[in-house]
């Protein structure tokens, strides 16, 4: 085990650094930029049942120190991800990856993970019950206990693998849903989310966001993120994968000291398409600087 | 991707050409890779998000864009006086040059125009009779025109107003010509208006929003004939066949 090594229920990890869902395609495009075995993980696009072409443009909008986005879960669906993505990944990755999944009813989540389980790239399953770009799917599920807990459940019993539930930032109590799903069987959680914006076109008077509403991600979320994994990570007995504004090595070690086991770079991968890259030579130098042996002796250890 | 490099570029000039319109050269590696009609990804400081623009001309290490400061991220751009820019290059398809024929007739809009330079010089190279029509609202407006004639290209010039050249749009100047092919980028009015008037199969340089510039956030997608496209990655430029006009 190197000193970068990292454990995600029973997952050994490189590196605790994955490349976050919709940031980073199905990987295999930026293995033209870098030698992507480098990362921990990676975690591919939200797949859903059938193919999703998304939501109007415009579907981006740029914030203060992040951005509004508003995909709408466009993915070619599952089957061709089994037949035409993960084929061209398993060519340029070799280690277990993360798989997305997202659905607009129980049962539609579990076939998704039913039809994924038996691929052997596949390390865990990340539960997206918190899209806030869809409607009917995606964060309908993250903003009630019981249908997290269901959803947690009806995943799992189809699925040989860990699975995580990726929770929304977007509710009242994040701490009650990361339970809930506990309860549910649910191996980890991910979060967070993006944060539900808005930004209005002064000029047009109207929204920039052709979906009107979209989720912010970027440094301008970190805080936000760092508090709701320091929470939730301090009141489950599972592990934490940290998410939201990463965009360093410091951030990283702040994000695991808060509570997360590994973290996912999400928006930063667009402004920096190789700070993934940036972030695993620079961990080892900035560890050294703060006198940490180990990543994994820091989990949680915020005073 | 292919041909995607980052690296820090130079700024060597970046001059004001016209009415809102600023020319900059930057000097740096990686610039002989770039095809006509591809764009480079700006990094501008405080910004998140980088600025997609489309590359003007290229000559060994040398690179031109022209843009034209309309938001935050360009106007701060055109306030740079040197240092450097880190870059995203090489992205996107650019323009098909082999389907040009003989007589290619090349139509650019506004801030449209810049990608048709580096396409013309190209073509010019290959001989091709290149034919140009470049469109803006009024006089002060106007660059690159001597430009294009210096590369042996017959021009015209159309303004809205009438201030200069032709009065009206370059669709209507279209009217005059007999071409094998056309190659188009401008406003979306403009571009809709050739697809109307056009006589020949041809290409569009598209212009979207968009998030990462390099294929990864799925923000920039449009509709075609045969499913979802990204402007950045499948684009900027469509062939006119696939293309779906929305109203």
């Amino acid at each position: 085990m190197g000193r970068l090594s990292v454990s995600l229920a029973g997952l050994e990890l490189d590196n605790p650094i994955i490349p976050a869902s919709g940031t980073f395609g199905y990987g295999y495009e930026f293995a033209e930029l870098y030698d992507i075995d480098i990362l921990g993980s990676l975690a591919f696009k939200t797949t859903t049942l059938n193919k999703r072409y998304g939501n109007p443009t415009p579907r981006i909008a740029e914030t203060a120190s992040g951005m509004l986005n508003a995909i709408g879960l466009q993915n070619p669906g599952v089957d061709k991800v089994i037949e035409e993505e993960l084929p061209k990944l398993r060519n340029c990755f070799h280690k277990p990856i993360v798989a997305n999944i997202s659905g607009f009813s129980v049962e539609e989540y579990k076939e998704v993970a039913r039809r994924l389980n038996g691929q052997e790239q596949i390390g865990l399953f990340e539960v997206n019950v918190s899209c806030p770009n869809v409607s009917g799917g995606g964060i309908h599920f993250g903003n009630d206990p019981a249908l997290a807990k269901e959803v947690t459940a009806a995943v799992k019993s189809v699925s040989d693998k860990p699975v995580f539930i990726k929770l929304s930032p977007n509710v009242t109590d994040i701490v009650a849903i990361a339970k809930a799903c506990q309860e549910g069987g649910a191996d980890g959680l991910s979060l967070i989310n993006t944060l539900i914006g808005m930004r209005i076109d002064l000029k047009k008077r109207a929204p920039v966001i052709a979906n009107v509403t979209g989720g912010l991600s970027g440094p301008a979320i970190f805080p936000v993120a760092l508090r709701m994994v320091y929470q939730v990570s301090r009141a489950v007995d599972i592990p934490v994968i940290g998410i939201g504004g990463i965009g360093s090595a410091r951030d990283v070690i702040e994000m695991m000291l808060a509570g997360a086991s590994a973290v996912e770079v999400g928006a930063a991968n667009f402004a920096d398409p190789f700070i993934c890259k940036k972030i695993i030579e620079e961990l080892p130098v900035v560890m050294d600087e703060l006198g940490i042996e180990n990543i994994r002796d820091i989990i949680g250890g915020c005073k | 991707m292919r041909d995607m490099k980052q690296s820090l570029f130079e700024i060597s000039e970046n001059k004001q050409i016209a009415l809102n319109t600023y020319r900059m050269k930057l000097r740096g590696e990686g610039p002989e890779a770039v095809r006509p009609g591809q764009f480079v990804n700006v990094k501008l400081q405080p910004f998140f998000l980088r600025r997609p623009i489309s590359v003007c001309d290229v000559n060994e290490d040398e690179l031109t864009l022209i843009y034209k400061a309309v938001g935050e991220g360009t106007k701060a751009m055109s306030k740079l006086k040197d240092g450097t820019l880190d870059l995203l290059t090489g992205l996107g398809n650019g323009y098909d040059l082999s389907r040009s024929g003989e007589r290619p007739l090349l139509i650019g809009g506004g801030v449209g125009v810049p990608p048709l330079y580096l396409l013309a010089k190209e073509l010019r190279k290959q001989e091709k009779h290149v034919q140009v029509i470049l469109g803006f609202n009024k006089k002060d407006e106007i660059f690159m025109e001597k430009e294009f004639k210096d590369l042996g290209c017959k021009v015209i010039v159309t303004t809205a107003d009438g201030s200069y050249g032709i009065k009206g749009f370059v669709s209507d100047a279209m009217k005059d010509f007999e071409y094998s092919y056309f190659y188009s980028c401008g406003p979306m009015p403009m571009l809709k208006a050739v697809d109307k008037t056009a006589k020949s199969e041809g290409e569009f340089s598209f212009e979207e929003r968009m998030g990462c510039g390099f294929g990864a956030c799925m923000g920039c997608s449009i509709k075609v004939k045969d499913g979802y496209k990204r402007v950045c990655k499948e684009g900027p430029v469509f062939e006119r066949k696939e293309i779906l006009w929305e109203d």
